[in-house]
C-alpha cells in the first residue's frame, strides 16, 4: 500500500473533514440557478450586443389579468402557439387566475412564478427528495463546499412546464479508436 | 524494491519499441525516478521541465501540478441510467479537458447503447449515430471503474500505476514502459494506448494540468480515467459531471456521511458491472423505481 507524500497534515484534514458536516461549518453557498424564463419573456429586439431583450413579465401583466384559458389553443398575444403536454393538468392545476405573475400551490397559496420549483415538487415528490441530494437535476462547481460554491439548474432549466418530457438530443461523435461489435481493429472508424 | 527495479525499468523502456529515446528523451527524463521516490525538490524540477517541453512542443505555456490526495477522502461516482440519454456530452467533455489527441476523438469515456432488459456491457454499441434516446435502448457511459482491486495495476510489470489513497487509479507516464499489460487486465476496456503523441492545437490546450492526469501524454504509453484528480483533489466536480446535461451524474466523497454519493449508495438500488470478476468498483449504476 503507498501512502501519498506530503499529502498535508492531520490538521488539515480535520479542517477538510471535520466532525460537523452541517451548513453551519462555514461552507460555501449552493445557489440555484435562476432562469431568465421565470420573470420574462424573449423579445423580438436585440439588444447592442445582439443578445435578445428580456421582457419583464411585469411589463405587460402588471394590474392588468387576462381570463386564464381552458385549452392552450385559446392563448393569443405574445404567447400563442404555446404547446401543452402535462399529463392532465389543466392551466389553473399552476396558475393563479387571479395573477398571470403567480403560481398556486394545491392547497390554495400563491406563489411569485419565480419560485416554481416548490410547485413542481409538490407534485414530483421522488424527482424533488433526488433533487434535494444531488442525485437528479445536475450540478457544477464543487463536490466539496469546505473548498468552494455549486450552482445548481432549476427544473424549468431542463423541463418546459407546459412540455416537460426531456428533449432528444443529436449525440456528439464517438470516438474513432474504439469499435465495439464492430470488426476489431487499430484505426477502425466506429462510425458509419 | 523500488531501486531494484528502477534497473529493469529502463532496460525495458529501451527495449519498448514506441519509446521515443532516439528522438527525443533526454537524459533527465530517462534517469527520473519512478513519482512514489521523487523529494519535493525534485518533483518540483520534473514539473517545469514537462510544462518546458509542453511550451517548446505544443506552443502553449501550461502549469502542471503536483496534486495530493486528501486523508479522510475516498471517492466513489454513481451514474443514474433511467436520466442518461446517450448523448456523448460527458466523453466530449473528457476529450477536451483531458488534452485528448483531436483526429482520435479520443476520451475515456465510451457511451454504450443497450437494449432495454439487458445487463451485458459486452453487448453494448459504441458506434451509434442517430437522435438519441432510441426508443427501446438505454444508455451506459463506462470509464474507469477506480476499482478497490484492481486488476490491471497487478499485472504492470514496472510499478508504473498504482492506486492512491483516495481511491484514484493512476499511472506514471514517465515510468509506463508501454507493454500494456495492464490494458489487457482491465475488464472494463478503460485503459487507452498512445501509438501516436497526441495532437491539441495550442489554443485547445487545457493549460490546467497535473502530473499524473491531463497533463498530454509522451507517445508509446497508457492512459486512463483519473476522475479529473486535478480538478476533483480540489474539491471541484469531474468535467464529465458538469457537462451532463441530464443530471444523470454524482460524485463526492463517500467517507463523507452526509454527501450526495453517500446518499445514493444508501438509498438507491446500486449495482456495478461484472461484479462476478470482484474488482470492487468505486464507480456505481442506477436506475430510478
Ligand atoms: C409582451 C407582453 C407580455 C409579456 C412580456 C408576458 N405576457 Fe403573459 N400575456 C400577455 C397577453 C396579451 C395575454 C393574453 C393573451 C390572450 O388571452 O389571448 C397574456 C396571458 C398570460 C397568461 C394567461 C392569462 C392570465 O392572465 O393568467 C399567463 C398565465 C401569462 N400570460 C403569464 C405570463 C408570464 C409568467 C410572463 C413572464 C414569463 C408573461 N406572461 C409575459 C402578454 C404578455
Ligand atoms: C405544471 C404547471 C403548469 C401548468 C399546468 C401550466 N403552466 Fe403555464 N407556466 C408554468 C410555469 C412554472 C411558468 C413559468 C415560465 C416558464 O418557466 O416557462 C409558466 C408560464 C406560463 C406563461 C408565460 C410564458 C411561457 O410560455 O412561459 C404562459 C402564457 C402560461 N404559462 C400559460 C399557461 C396556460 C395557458 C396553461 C394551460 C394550458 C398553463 N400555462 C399551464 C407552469 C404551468
Ligand atoms: C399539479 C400536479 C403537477 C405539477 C404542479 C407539476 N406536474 Fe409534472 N406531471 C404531472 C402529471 C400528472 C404528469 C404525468 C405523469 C404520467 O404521465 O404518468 C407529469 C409529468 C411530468 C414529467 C414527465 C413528462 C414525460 O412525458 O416524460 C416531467 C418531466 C414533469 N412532469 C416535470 C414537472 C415540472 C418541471 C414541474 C414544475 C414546473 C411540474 N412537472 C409540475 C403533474 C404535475
Ligand atoms: C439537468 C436537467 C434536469 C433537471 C434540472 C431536472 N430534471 Fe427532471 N429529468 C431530467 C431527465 C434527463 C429526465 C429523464 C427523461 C427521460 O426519461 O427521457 C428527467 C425526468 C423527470 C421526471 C419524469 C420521471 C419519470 O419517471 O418519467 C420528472 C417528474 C422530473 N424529471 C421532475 C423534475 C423536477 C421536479 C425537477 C426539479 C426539482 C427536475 N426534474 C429537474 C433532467 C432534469
Amino acid at each position: 500500500m503507498i501512502v501519498g507524500v506530503g499529502c498535508g497534515s492531520r490538521d488539515n484534514a480535520e479542517r477538510a473533514y471535520g466532525p460537523a458536516v452541517a451548513a453551519d461549518a462555514g461552507l460555501h453557498p449552493v445557489r440555484i440557478h435562476a432562469p431568465a424564463s421565470l420573470t420574462g419573456l424573449r423579445g423580438s429586439v436585440r439588444d447592442p450586443n445582439g443578445q435578445p431583450t428580456e421582457v419583464p413579465c411585469a411589463t405587460c401583466h402588471a394590474g392588468r389579468t387576462f381570463p386564464l384559458p381552458s385549452s392552450p389553443a385559446e392563448l393569443g398575444g405574445p404567447h400563442a402557439g404555446m404547446r401543452f403536454r402535462h399529463g392532465t393538468n389543466v392551466c389553473a392545476s399552476c396558475h393563479d387566475p387571479a395573477s398571470a405573475e403567480r403560481l398556486r400551490l394545491a392547497d390554495g397559496r400563491v406563489i411569485p412564478v419565480s419560485d416554481a420549483m416548490a410547485l413542481c415538487s409538490q407534485c414530483h415528490g421522488p424527482q424533488a427528495r433526488d433533487y434535494a441530494h444531488g442525485a437528479h437535476g445536475g450540478m457544477s462547481g464543487h463536490w466539496d463546499l469546505r473548498r468552494g460554491g455549486r450552482v445548481r439548474n432549476h427544473c424549468v432549466d431542463c423541463h418546459d412546464p407546459h412540455d416537460p418530457a426531456f428533449p432528444s438530443f443529436v449525440p456528439m461523435p464517438p470516438p474513432l479508436d474504439a469499435p465495439r461489435r464492430a470488426p476489431a481493429g487499430r484505426g477502425q472508424t466506429g462510425a458509419h | 524494491m523500488l531501486g531494484a527495479t528502477l534497473g529493469a525499468a529502463a532496460f525495458a523502456r529501451a527495449m519498448a519499441p514506441l519509446a521515443e529515446l532516439t528522438e527525443s528523451t533526454s537524459v533527465a527524463e530517462f534517469m527520473q525516478k519512478h513519482y512514489r521516490e521523487l523529494s519535493r525538490d525534485e518533483m518540483h524540477k520534473v514539473l517545469r521541465r514537462l510544462e518546458g517541453e509542453t511550451e517548446r512542443r505544443y506552443g502553449r505555456e501550461v502549469t502542471i501540478r503536483d496534486v495530493r490526495p486528501t486523508p479522510g477522502v475516498q471517492f466513489a461516482y454513481a451514474l443514474n441510467l433511467s436520466v442518461c440519454i446517450g448523448c456523448r456530452q460527458c466523453a466530449e467533455a473528457c476529450h477536451q479537458e483531458n488534452n485528448h489527441d483531436r483526429a482520435t476523438h479520443n476520451s475515456y469515456i465510451r457511451v454504450l447503447e443497450m437494449e432495454n432488459g439487458s445487463n451485458d456491457m459486452e453487448r453494448g454499441r459504441t458506434d451509434y449515430d442517430h437522435a438519441v434516446p432510441a426508443p427501446g435502448k438505454f444508455y451506459m457511459p463506462v470509464q474507469c471503474q477506480q476499482c478497490e482491486n484492481p486488476p490491471c495495476t497487478k499485472v504492470c510489470p514496472v510499478e508504473a500505476t498504482w492506486q492512491e489513497p483516495d481511491g484514484i487509479v493512476v499511472v506514471d507516464y514517465n515510468w509506463c514502459i508501454g507493454c500494456r499489460y495492464c490494458e489487457a487486465a482491465c475488464p472494463y476496456h478503460a485503459r487507452r494506448f498512445n501509438w501516436e503523441r497526441p495532437v491539441v492545437p495550442a489554443d485547445e490546450i487545457n493549460p490546467d494540468q497535473a502530473y499524473l492526469s491531463n497533463r498530454i501524454r509522451p507517445q508509446g504509453v497508457v492512459e486512463k480515467c483519473t476522475f479529473c484528480l486535478h480538478r476533483t483533489r480540489e474539491g471541484r466536480l469531474p468535467a464529465c459531471l458538469e457537462a451532463c446535461p441530464t443530471g444523470a451524474r454524482v460524485f463526492g466523497n463517500v467517507l463523507d456521511p452526509d454527501s450526495d454519493i453517500r446518499w445514493v449508495l444508501e438509498n438507491k438500488r446500486v449495482f456495478v458491472l461484472k461484479e462476478e470478476l470482484g474488482t470492487q468498483p468505486r464507480f456505481f449504476y442506477f436506475f430510478d423505481v
